[in-house]
């Protein structure tokens, strides 16, 4: 991706920043546990977890960066925190 | 057509010939008349702007930055430490590409409270990506705005400038000022076309987030911006002499340098001094010479160098300090453009805080730096330390 000049940028542009690669600890779900109350996508600071077609959870990796709230608030305990070998 | 006139008057006039379409200022000595010009031009109809009254000039700057990135011609003026106040937007308007002028009525930088001139508040703000042009005369002054302007909007080089002029010196001095007219100044100067601007419609945001992986190669590119202003200054310089006979393409000048032994360097409303000085000590047979720097950033290092590769010693005047360095900007920037040659450089700092310097002086200083002294403040009272 071509530099624009003084940083400028049009809408959308967050798109392309993966904050995926900031994550030290990532999110594991635990479909067994989960009740699919959907807290962690409403807590989830970053609006990278979607719901699927069964009607759970899943983060998208590219842009979580690992914060971890999901995984305090998750009232099944579902959601394990692991550290990620780069 | 020429005119006596107050510097200040001069500048805001050629500021208004200019067609700015926003100005946001807060007034503060020596810059108070400039301003104060541009809102009577802007009240009386003179000048078709938005003048936006601030609180200070971190706002002052602030609107400037907004009003650039929606694609109008922006102006300001400031000082010391309004300048200083700027200094957070200062940095953001270069990286953020806005080709912003702003005057700098150069004054002294408190504490001590000093109103009075020397170049302390523009050097400080040396590494901010600014262009800056110094003036000698308000006949320059004057001039080196249209240049500015012309300059800074280039494609190539899209950086906001300083435009600066020893403070009272020059701001409150009358001298005669050839001022253009406005059919000269449209010729030569076009309406202001950015390729990107804040657009409700088309909407861009400006001077984003960069994480490491992109910070490096922003400051690369404002770099190398620097260095194309060169090319852009040499051409539209050149542009502006063959249009009204002041030739502007060089970032330096030379007064009796081709034969010189001794070579004087200086910046600014001293320059006139050195001149004066220069031909009393060669009506002695003492052969010195004077290399004005017109153009501080870019820094004219290549030109320097080659400028004063036969000279047998330098003699650089600097009106600041960077304090805890071996002397002012420009004898460190000289030096380091004199780098593998055995030429001596000696600094002197020197008219801080408005201190007065005479031609005794500039020829006292030829005489210490034939002794080989130097890297030194010079004039200072012993009486007093």
């Amino acid at each position: 991706m071509a530099l624009a000049t003084g940083c400028r940028a049009r809408p959308g542009k967050s798109r392309d920043n993966k904050t995926g690669s900031w994550r030290v600890f990532k999110p594991a779900f635990d479909h067994e546990k989960c009740s699919k109350c959907g807290m962690c996508r409403t807590l989830c600071p970053e609006g990278c977890i979607h719901e699927d077609a069964e009607g759970f959870f899943d983060p998208d990796y590219a842009y979580c960066k690992g914060c971890g709230i999901c995984a305090t608030e998750c009232p099944k305990k579902a959601i394990a925190m692991i550290q990620e070998e780069k | 057509m020429m005119e006596i006139t107050e510097g200040s008057h001069a500048v805001a006039e050629a500021v208004r010939l200019c067609r700015p379409q926003v100005v946001s200022a807060y007034p503060i000595t020596p810059q108070t008349h400039i301003v104060e010009a541009l809102a009577d031009f802007v009240a009386n109809g003179t000048l078709d702007a938005e003048y936006i009254t601030v609180e200070n000039e971190l706002s002052a700057l602030s609107a400037c930055v907004g009003a650039s990135a929606t694609g109008s011609r922006t102006y300001s003026a400031t000082t010391s430490q309004g300048l200083m106040l700027m200094a957070e937007v200062v940095f953001n308007a270069a990286g953020m590409r806005l080709p912003i002028i702003m005057s700098i009525a150069n004054r002294a930088m408190g504490a001590p409270l000093s109103i009075w001139n020397d170049m302390q508040d523009s050097i400080s703000l040396r590494d901010a990506g600014w262009l800056q042009f110094y003036a000698e005369d308000n006949q320059e002054a004057t001039d080196l705005h249209f240049l500015a302007y012309k300059v800074a909007e280039d494609p190539t080089v899209q950086l906001p400038a300083f435009v600066c002029f020893d403070g009272f010196i020059l701001s409150h001095t009358y001298e005669p000022v050839d001022v253009l007219s406005q059919e000269q100044v449209d010729s030569y100067l076009p309406k202001f076309a950015p390729a990107e601007r804040l657009d409700a419609k088309d909407p861009i945001s400006f001077g984003m987030y960069a994480t490491p992986d992109y910070y490096l190669e922003f400051r690369y590119e404002m770099d190398q911006a620097q260095k194309r202003a060169k090319e852009a200054i040499a051409k539209y310089g050149k542009e502006f002499g063959a249009m009204f006979g002041r030739d502007y393409s060089s970032l330096i000048e030379g007064y009796q340098l081709d034969d010189a032994e001794t070579a004087i360097v200086a910046m600014g409303s001293i320059c006139g001094t050195v001149k004066d000085a220069i031909d009393e000590m060669r009506a002695d047979g003492k052969k010195v010479g004077l290399l004005k720097i017109r153009v501080f950033r870019p820094f004219p290092s290549e030109e320097i160098a080659k400028a004063l590769a036969h000279v047998k010693r330098i003699a650089v005047l600097d009106k600041n300090i960077s304090l805890g360095a071996k002397g002012g900007a420009a004898a460190i920037e000289v030096r380091d453009a004199m780098y593998g040659s055995d030429t001596p450089v000696k600094g002197y700092v020197l008219g801080l805080g408005g201190r007065d310097i005479r031609k005794k002086d500039i020829k006292e200083i030829v005489a210490l730096s034939e002794k080989g002294a130097g890297d030194q403040f010079y004039g200072l009272r012993k009486e007093l330390i």
